[in-house]
């Protein structure tokens, strides 16, 4: 993956992502008081699933072009199981991480037999297969989604229906997949996988069973981004055919794009950077496509390696 | 005396207080598709309908004071509920109106009912709304797709097209659109000789059409929307369809769509529609005025845009009546319990289930040789009465029907 530019700075101190985290937590904290939360919740979702796409991207170096049908799919079944089932909150996301594990076994132990374009096709067919499923199938309302989905009460106890109590929530689950990811890249694991993205058949060489390595990345790819698509279906009681059309599957690229692929920070401001594009220029009318397209320019032609790869590699440390 | 003079003009000052009614704001925003598919539906023409709305009923009440935002879902149900969630909780947004794309407007309508604001629908097609999933906040105003369906079919069976055939879009949408306009023509005396079903999004409908061709059924009938509807259109004129004598039906177009189409690719195309611009005087000196404020002299409104005028005018009536907007159910309360009447519907109702009602109209694209001026697509070929238009009240499975 030679030609997509990563952060070449690799400080041996990562007291910076502490800094940075501390800084990031703090700021969703307290964001709510003069950021709508509604947004931020959304935001947050899918920042989540754009970090669970940048570990495949950014870390194991495969570009998945089909991420739309975990994060569609677990959006979908965390809907039905928590409308229809009458599942809880945090059961009915398990269940549609669950079903992104599954869909994430499948197609990866397919996909990963080809690489480069032949990969990002394959993710991409099994994707639309599924989002033509979705379109027929019965439980998911075809073009309607579903809508009012309950949130319910985690753990029985505390009640969504409260925006504060749901904004806690989301951040939880947003911050611990977040370390999550931070802990798999920075574990032997993750070194393994960075090993495989910079030369494969040298890690094969070395004895590693790359295979392995790249079904791993890819089933906790898929999986996480499952829990991201779980979420946003409590959080805006919605899941629709939106999340598992092949145009998701292009925005997540473009979020960890604008962000930085590679970096550990990068993929959650790039998402805060296209859902913030999509929902507050939705106001200036038929301007919003030229916008957007005009801010997708700029951003490669003057950040090529995304927002926060760019101000990395001008402070020379690690994000 | 001074003393006096002044105590009398301070009565009178009091007196004119009093005698103005109490002031009142309203605010309204548009959510439309406004640089996408359904961007010609309804899109800017329909925040431009919602202007004029403004602009007549202040000029009567000018007691009344009406704010107007606007935003494009992006045919995203996502985008559509935050957006219409922040609205509701920051802007204090009192109605939404428009929504083209059913998977938005049943997301918004849902929102609605949770916050207790008012939703008036009009671009979306989806009969649910006052269905099963209807709720005490939403009226829907212009058509859905129980009106179009079965307004096509009945219409064109009575004027002798008993034979029909389905080019069907393979999903929800279409196979409703295929069951309900079917029913209705075998209800009517009429047979469905055949139907094909034909991928969502295709490019290629030949093999389809061929089919409809060889089954020498008088009506093909279109159970598709949008980029569908308009590709077999086009591939139809290109096989001579109907020149060889067949007639399309189109269960979803829009004058908009005609306008795009061109008389010429158009022509014989059979459709329901519940307002048209050319129908009477009140409805161009409507366009007119429309055409002005949307900066757009070759554009022609649909009948969404003109539902969006019709809607907000007798929303802001019935705000009026219960003295505020701020309670939506309230607000929809009093519109379902005054008759509607403004230029473009005429006299209506808006039922318990919360479908308005109105005549609707079985329109045929003329030829281009019949066409006299820009914008002169139909000719009127029957009137659907209001009583007949629409799903009859108990069919509905609408809980405020029955209670």
């Amino acid at each position: 993956m030679a030609d997509i530019a990563l952060p070449s700075v690799e400080a041996k101190s990562s007291r910076s992502e502490v800094i940075a985290f501390v800084l990031m937590v703090g700021f969703f904290i307290v964001a709510p008081a003069f950021i709508y939360p509604v947004f931020l919740m959304k935001a947050l979702c899918f920042a989540l699933f754009a970090c669970a796409f940048n570990l495949l991207i950014g870390y194991g170096g495969l570009l998945s072009f089909g991420h739309a049908l975990y994060f569609g799919w677990a959006s979908y079944l965390t809907a039905h199981s928590a409308k229809v089932w009458g599942f809880p909150p945090e059961l009915a996301i398990l269940t549609g991480a669950a079903t992104a594990a599954l869909f994430g076994l499948v197609a990866g132990s397919l996909a990963i037999r080809r690489q480069g374009i032949y990969f990002a096709m394959i993710t991409l067919a099994l994707a639309q297969m599924m989002f033509f499923f979705a379109l027929q199938a019965k439980f998911t309302g075809g073009e309607d989604g579903i809508q009012a989905v309950p949130r319910g009460y985690l753990f029985g106890l505390v009640n969504l229906n409260d925006q504060t109590n749901m904004y806690i929530t989301t951040l939880v689950i947003f911050l611990a997949g977040f370390l999550l990811i931070y802990r798999i890249i920075n574990s032997p694991f993750g070194e393994v996988l960075k090993a495989i993205r910079e030369n494969e058949a040298r890690a094969i060489s070395l004895g590693y069973k790359t295979e392995r390595y790249k079904l791993m990345a890819f089933v906790l790819s898929a999986t996480l981004a499952g829990v991201a698509g779980g979420t946003k279906a409590i959080v805006l009681q919605i899941a629709s055919l939106t999340d598992v059309n092949w145009p998701m599957s292009g925005e997540v690229v473009l979020m960890a794009l604008v962000g930085g692929l590679g970096t550990v920070f990068g993929p959650v401001v790039g998402a805060f950077v296209i859902i913030a594009m999509q929902n507050y220029l939705a106001q200036v009318g038929q301007w919003v496509t030229v916008i957007q397209g005009v801010v997708f320019v700029v951003c490669v032609l003057l950040f090529r390696r995304g927002i926060i790869g760019e101000l990395a590699n001008l402070l020379r440390i690690r994000l | 005396m001074k003393r006096l003079v002044g105590l009398a003009a301070l009565t009178a000052a009091l007196m004119c207080g009093t005698a103005q009614a109490q002031q009142i704001t309203v605010k309204i925003g548009v959510m439309s598709d406004m640089s996408s598919l359904y961007a010609d539906i309804g899109g800017p023409g329909s925040t431009a309908a919602a202007k004029l709305a403004i602009a007549d009923f202040t000029k009567a009440n000018p007691n009344v004071k009406v704010e107007l935002l606007s935003a494009d879902h992006q045919n995203k149900a996502d985008v559509g509920s935050s957006v219409v969630n922040q609205w509701f909780d920051v802007e204090k947004v009192d109605v939404v109106v428009d929504v083209p794309n059913s998977g938005v407007a049943l997301a918004v309508s849902e929102i609605a009912r949770v916050k207790n604001k008012a939703f008036i629908v009009s671009g979306a097609a989806a009969s649910d709304l006052t269905g099963g999933k209807c709720n005490a906040n939403t009226v829907h105003w212009t058509y859905d797709t129980w009106m179009l369906a079965n307004g096509t079919a009945k219409a064109l069976v009575k004027t002798g097209g008993d034979t029909w055939f389905f080019l069907t879009a393979d999903y929800a949408f279409g196979h409703a659109l295929e069951r309900d306009s079917g029913a209705a023509v075998e209800a009517s005396g009429g047979k469905v000789i055949n139907k094909v079903r034909h991928p969502l999004n295709t490019n290629d409908f030949s093999s389809f059409l061929l089919q409809a061709q060889a089954s020498k059924a008088k009506i093909i009938g279109l159970a598709n929307a949008g980029g569908d509807t308009i590709n077999s259109i086009k591939q139809g004129a290109e096989f001579g369809i109907v020149r060889g004598g067949q007639k399309f039906a189109g269960l979803l177009v829009f004058a908009s769509d005609v306008n795009a189409l061109g008389l010429n690719t158009a022509q014989g195309l059979t459709l329901t529609e519940s307002w048209y611009w050319d129908l009477n005087d009140a409805n161009r000196a409507w366009t007119k005025r429309w055409q002005a404020e949307r900066a757009a002299a070759g554009k022609f409104p649909t009948m969404v845009q003109a539902g969006v005028y019709a809607g907000v005018t007798h929303y802001l009536k019935a705000v009026v009546a219960a003295k505020g907007a701020s309670d939506g159910k309230a607000v929809i309360a009093e519109m379902k319990k005054m008759p509607t009447d403004d230029p473009l519907f005429g006299k209506g109702a808006v039922r318990a289930d919360g479908r308005k009602v109105h005549d609707a109209y079985l329109l045929e694209v003329k030829k281009p040789a019949e066409s006299k001026y820009p914008g002169d697509f139909y000719h009127l070929r029957a009137t659907i009465p209001a009583a007949e238009a629409f799903r009859p009240l108990k069919d509905g499975n609408c809980p405020l029907a029955s209670g």
